[in-house]
């Protein structure tokens, strides 16, 4: 079988890494990628192994799973034990809210289900009269989805209960944490294509901080770190399009122009790093009807954020790594996820310990 | 969550593509995808959805680019070359 659009050979690699090895300057370096794809990439294929100790690199809010604030998982569970059928990608079932999970609320009789699409509940809303709830979560890759299926005269006992964030702010956001000392950023490649480079500039020329927008495939990501290092080197810090293949200035219009019809920017919470302003997406007046938060009174619903001991909040913000926490891969594995970053596919946590604890090998 | 594959057109029903990913089929629909797609073109799916058209000259274009960077950094890296395959570093 060919892959047109694999990128792995072994001599590019071989030489992009010696690249990467000229361009490192010789003060410590960390470049922070936001994307769980990113990090899967990385360490899947052993790709610290490849950089010098004073290069690092580290995931920062990249999981959506993970930055969905307990408040949002607390309403949804509410819902399913509420008698609602409630739809949601996969990790979310079992991250932990409050008191619970969505998978603890199946096990004691709730209807969850797992899609892999919107429209896979709204498949479902055609089937039955009940009220089915789409627990939507992601980032600009996935909200032009759940507009698109609101767009197409849904069905009324759907609704969504939106909890999508956008990427650029919260980007932007982390530069004003105490020690987040980021170098650069890599900037996610898919996110990218749906919104294009623009969205960065400001960020960029603001903080005068490189943001290099980078693919998936092991040598699209050290081609990035190179462009990112060559940026530092050269003191010319900008937005730089590494994975043109998919992501152009203007991005995808189409995509743009549902998301806008549909949803307004709000201010929304994000999981371990708190209100981030005009950082998530909100249904407009129009869609109320179809909006969960309207349809369905919230109050009581506890939203309790801290877990004690739990440092997922450091590792969302890329000041620490999974190993840095006490609780990794002791307490706090797959099996027995203590915080969200242990749950998510794309949680630094999970992938961490998918790949072997601590991958600098 | 962004995971987003490229796979190849082989059918299009109105909204929907009917797209191979090396032998696993599914569908993806176009609604989100803004630009005109013709089977045999290649798509990038997120989540039921296309959002871009891939040329496989998009795909010798990034080649183009890896090698670009390490033209310019002559002096360690060089591009690929035959035999390199399994040498020591």
């Amino acid at each position: 079988m060919t892959r047109p659009f694999a990128f792995g050979d072994p001599e590019r690699a071989r030489a992009l890494a010696d690249a990467i090895l000229l361009l490192a300057p010789a003060q410590r370096v960390k470049i922070v990628h936001v994307c769980g794809t990113h990090e899967v990439t990385i360490a899947q294929h052993g790709l610290r192994r490849l950089l010098p100790e004073r290069v690092e690199i580290l995931e920062g809010p990249g999981c959506p799973v993970c930055v969905t604030p307990t408040r949002d998982i607390d309403l949804a569970v509410r819902l399913a034990e509420a008698g609602a059928i409630l739809c949601t990608f996969g990790d979310m079932t079992r991250v932990p809210g409050t008191r619970r999970t969505l998978e603890d609320a199946r096990s004691t009789g709730a209807d969850v289900r797992t899609v892999l699409s919107a429209s896979e509940a709204v498949a479902i809303s055609r089937k039955t009269d009940r009220d089915v709830v789409f627990f939507a979560v992601g980032f600009e890759t996935t909200a032009p989805m759940t507009a698109a299926i609101l767009l197409d005269r849904p069905p009324p006992n759907l609704s969504v209960l939106v909890s999508h964030k956008l990427i650029p702010p919260a980007m932007a956001a982390l530069l004003g944490l105490p020690g987040a000392e980021v170098s650069g950023y890599i900037a996610p490649g898919h996110v990218s294509t749906v919104i294009g480079t623009r969205p960065y500039e400001a960020l960029s020329s603001e903080h005068r901080m490189p943001v290099v927008v980078g693919g998936f495939e092991p040598l699209d990501v050290l081609y990035a770190i190179a462009l990112v290092l060559r940026q530092i080197r050269d003191r010319s810090p900008r937005v730089e399009n590494a994975y043109p293949r998919a992501v152009t200035e203007e991005g995808n219009r189409r995509a743009q122009a549902m998301m806008a019809e549909v949803f307004e920017v709000s201010d929304v919470a994000w999981r371990g790093i708190g209100t981030i302003p005009a950082s998530g997406l909100a249904l407009r007046e129009r869609f109320g009807a179809f909006d969960a938060r309207r349809r369905f009174p919230a109050e009581g619903v506890e939203g309790e954020e801290t877990i004690p001991g739990c440092r997922c909040s450091e590792v969302l913000t890329a000041r620490a790594v999974p190993a840095d926490c006490p609780l990794f891969a002791t307490r706090c594995t797959p099996l027995t996820p203590v915080g969200p970053c242990m749950v998510g596919g794309e949680g630094a946590c999970s992938i961490w310990f998918r790949y072997g604890g601590r991958p600098r090998l | 969550m962004c995971l987003a594959a490229p796979g190849r057109v082989i059918a299009i029903a109105g909204n929907e593509a009917t797209v191979d990913y090396g032998g696993v089929r599914t569908s993806a629909r176009l609604d989100a995808l803004g630009e005109p797609v013709a089977v045999g073109d290649y798509v990038l799916v997120h989540t039921g959805f296309a959002i871009r058209r891939l040329s496989p000259e998009d795909g010798e274009e990034t080649l183009r680019l890896f090698d670009e960077l390490l033209a310019s950094l002559q002096e360690v890296a060089r591009p690929p070359r035959a035999g390199d395959v399994g040498e020591g570093r």
